[in-house]
């Protein structure tokens, strides 16, 4: 029966100030079912504080077979990672 | 008050303790035989995610009954080792599960009237009851949520699965009459300020159930006033077999525990 349901990505908030995370997908028949179905199956040991469904066919994915033209070019870059600043001592807690 | 009166009151307090916590646990009971069943594995932990807070409503609300009666008896003891007539849960719960359109519309219909009741009861005058009541209320919420939104999915949904609603509801509507009919125990209970006047409760639980219909395009039986007596300890023959099931264990193993 499920099967006959469309798929919904499933996003948690573990805490207020935190982002929602990806944590799954399941089948439901409409979005407030996929809200319910959400909180019985991802939240049920206290997982979260704020959930979102989006329906899966909405989500825009990037092609596997274009990972080398879009992320390879990054490796090359370590520049862009912010360890090369030298660090007063002054700064404490960074 | 001389001893004769307030032993009358103890038994009027713990009979009506009985009653909420009997009905809960009870219809937590029905909903976790659909573990395994239910038509999808989502559907399987909802189901159970609801047997699993009204069973811990039953625990708090048995074990004060225990506490109330003062004769030792605890939580697992008035679970197990009771017969049905002294159950004193609503015949409604007991009521089996049927097809999924029936489980929903029992869930409902009582989702409903347990919300008027815990809140209700969260401002009552027994502190430890009002305590317990403002928790079931929190989960209540969730249940009526869960309940009336597959009402109105399978009301509003195929014509296959708008005939069984309406199939669900003209089965289930004549054990509603009993939920609003106070008897002794209830005017009582009503007289010390603990329990509410089920009378009036009736009309809010009325527009909710009628809105909840009219959105789920399904029609509200005639009234039928004929008054069950689950609370009283009168119960169907289904309640027996719940039970069989339900004390197996504490039956054959007298005290076992794990």
């Amino acid at each position: 029966m499920s099967g006959d349901w469309p798929l919904y990505e499933v996003f948690v908030r573990s805490r207020g100030g935190l982002e929602h995370r990806h944590v799954g997908s399941l089948h439901a028949a409409d979005s407030r079912m996929a809200i319910e179905h959400a909180r019985d199956v991802y939240t049920r040991r206290q997982e979260g504080v704020s959930l979102w469904v989006v329906p899966s066919t909405l989500i825009v994915a990037s092609d596997p077979a274009e990972a080398d033209a879009l992320f390879e070019p990054a490796r090359d870059k370590i520049y862009r990672h912010p360890t090369f600043y030298v660090i007063p001592d002054e700064v404490k807690n960074l | 008050m001389n001893a004769d009166a307030r032993a009358d009151e103890t038994q009027a307090h713990v009979r009506y303790v009985l009653r909420l916590a009997d009905t809960s646990l009870i219809l937590g009971q029905r909903l976790g035989e659909w573990i395994g069943h239910a038509p999808a594995l989502e559907e399987d932990l909802g189901l159970a995610n609801l047997a699993l807070d009204l069973i811990g409503q039953a625990r708090l609300l048995l074990s004060y009954a225990g506490e109330l009666e003062g004769r030792g008896r605890d939580e697992d003891a008035l679970a197990f080792l009771r017969e049905a007539p002294q159950f004193l849960s609503v015949t409604l719960a007991e009521q089996p599960n049927g097809d999924f359109a029936h489980t929903i519309t029992r869930q409902w219909l009582l989702d409903a009237w347990q919300l008027e009741m815990y809140q209700a009861l969260a401002g009552c005058a027994d502190p430890r009851l009002a305590a317990i009541a403002a928790k079931a209320l929190k989960e209540t919420r969730y249940h009526y949520r869960f309940s009336s939104g597959w009402l109105v999915r399978l009301g509003d949904g195929t014509p296959e699965s708008r005939r069984r609603a309406q199939a669900a509801v003209d089965e289930l509507w004549r054990f509603t009459h009993e939920l609003f009919s106070p008897d002794e125990t209830d005017e009582r209970m009503r007289a010390t300020g603990i329990a509410p006047d089920l009378a009036a409760l009736e009309p809010s639980w009325s527009r909710r159930v009628d809105e909840d219909l009219r959105v789920a395009t399904l029609t509200r039986p005639a009234a039928q006033p004929y008054a069950w007596h689950g609370k009283r300890g009168v119960h169907t023959e289904h309640l027996s077999h719940l039970l069989t099931e339900m004390q197996h264990l504490q039956r054959t193993y007298p005290g076992a525990s794990w």
